[in-house]
């Protein structure tokens, strides 16, 4: 049986691991590859590195962040942040990446991911849709460069037309509970992962254990996200895999 | 020693990486030389299966893989790699595989959610040097599978029960990622680099 999947996500500026809350306020945790090590050992199923300020900043990811991690671990990698082209898509998968995700980029020319997907094949391509919840129950608009730009586009017309061009997959974070540890947004999650047929990892919000288990049943995630909390050790992955498994969640 | 085909589709870094943390010596090679010259090839692969066909021709390494085998030499193809072995595939109608397998290779779902991506169970069918006997969880991503047949040494399930590895002789592939299957992955690979070893009582021909 297919297992949900535990993702551990490394939020990273200028080579150092940070979190935010609400996607400011960054603070720094410490050294990519030990992390990307720890998580590798305690039992994660991907790892994902996100090079939160490099759309901001307009450079790409350090290269170097991307390869220390990779030769740490023996587990998928996912790495996002500042990717324009196929080219850069490339250039990522060059430095060990197993599949790049594409965020403001794609918004801004969604081309970007026919062309990564028709070089790269579409599992090589993660949409990462960073969706806040418009006032008065209008669904959620879709922001970009780092949460700082609304595009006025409506995140479940984007989810299928993101699908349609060629991603493989899709990274949801809810900008309204990123960093706040209150629960992902199971309603976001829902309309989502029942209006695509590629998969959808949950990102925004984890704070417990149960929060994980409701993104992955009742929102219908197949992988779920955190940062902090796993960084911060408050959680470990076994006592999450752990909680799943008796909630009847397959997990590895 | 390994040799891993290099025809630009995919990571070769991280298959490289894991059989080197093995302690295996591992050549990365375009050349049709170097290809049919090897103890031991990999196939790797990820991307379409079009585009792969087009790139090995364009390279002109096909026969240099075929004679490899012809000459009884191993032969491991991973995920689009072990897809390749077949003849042709859904995704790229008219490409031709290099058919030193039976078969053509299909689209995963409908009702599913695809690629088929994360942890899933691989369950031997028949006894391979590839497996223990209880299988194990190994790595998938991908949105096109061999159909179950005569080569098929492992299942996996995902809406159907489908060819998680494969072989005929000398010749193998495996739909997951050993190399990013964590220890269950390494565990594999350790047996790979064994039957890889097995096969070359027939030696290989050294240049002139």
């Amino acid at each position: 049986m297919l297992r949900k999947r535990i993702l551990p996500c490394l939020d990273v500026r200028d080579g150092k691991v940070v979190k935010g809350v609400n996607f400011v306020g960054l603070k720094e945790m410490g050294d990519p590859a030990a992390h990307a090590r720890f998580y590798n050992d305690e039992g994660a199923d991907e790892l994902v590195i996100l090079d939160i300020t490099a759309s901001h900043e307009k450079r790409k990811s350090l290269m170097h962040v991307i390869e220390a991690v990779a030769d740490s671990i023996f587990i998928p990698l996912t790495v996002g942040g500042g990717v324009r082209t196929a080219d850069d898509v490339r250039e990522m998968l060059n430095a060990g990446a197993d599949r790049v995700s594409l965020n403001t980029a794609a918004v801004k020319r969604p081309e970007v991911l026919t062309e990564s997907a028709e070089r790269f094949g579409t599992q090589c391509v993660v949409a990462a849709i960073d969706a806040r919840r418009r006032p008065g129950d209008a669904g959620w608009e879709v922001y970009i460069y780092g949460g700082r730009q609304p595009t006025g586009r409506d995140a479940l017309e984007w989810a299928k037309e993101v699908e349609q061009r060629g991603a493989g997959e899709i990274l949801l974070t809810s900008m309204d509970r990123d960093g706040t540890q209150i629960g992902y947004d199971i309603d976001l999650l829902h309309a989502v992962s029942t209006s695509v047929t590629i998969p959808v990892i949950a990102s925004g919000g984890a704070g417990v254990l149960q929060h994980f288990a409701d993104a992955l049943t009742t929102g219908g995630a197949s992988a779920v996200l955190a940062a902090s909390l796993f960084h911060a050790r408050e959680m470990s992955i076994a006592e999450l895999k752990s909680f799943l498994r008796n909630k009847g969640v397959p997990v590895r | 020693m390994i040799t891993v085909v290099d025809y630009g589709m995919g990571n070769l870094r991280n298959v490289r990486r894991a059989f080197e943390s093995l302690g295996e010596e591992v050549v990365i090679s375009a050349s049709p030389e170097v290809i049919e010259r090897a103890s031991a090839l990999i196939l790797p692969g990820v991307g379409a299966f079009g585009e792969a066909v087009k790139r090995i021709d364009a390279l002109g390494i096909r026969r240099a893989m075929l004679e490899h085998v012809a000459a009884e030499r191993p032969l491991l193809g991973i995920c689009l790699g072990m897809q390749l072995l077949f003849e042709e595939s859904e995704e790229s109608p008219g490409a031709r595989g290099l058919g030193l397998l039976h078969g053509v290779v299909r689209r995963l779902g409908p009702g599913l959610h695809v690629p088929h991506i994360g942890w899933n169970d691989v369950v031997p069918v028949r006894p391979s040097p590839l497996f223990p006997a209880e299988g194990g969880v190994f790595y998938f991503v991908h949105s096109y599978y061999a159909p179950a047949s005569e080569w098929t040494v492992a299942t996996t399930e995902y809406g159907i029960r489908y060819a998680a590895a494969v072989q005929q002789e000398n010749v193998y592939g495996v739909q997951f990622h050993p190399e990013k299957s964590q220890q269950t992955g390494l565990g594999m690979l350790r047996r790979v680099i064994a039957v890889m070893g097995s096969h070359q009582s027939t030696p290989a021909n050294e240049p002139a």
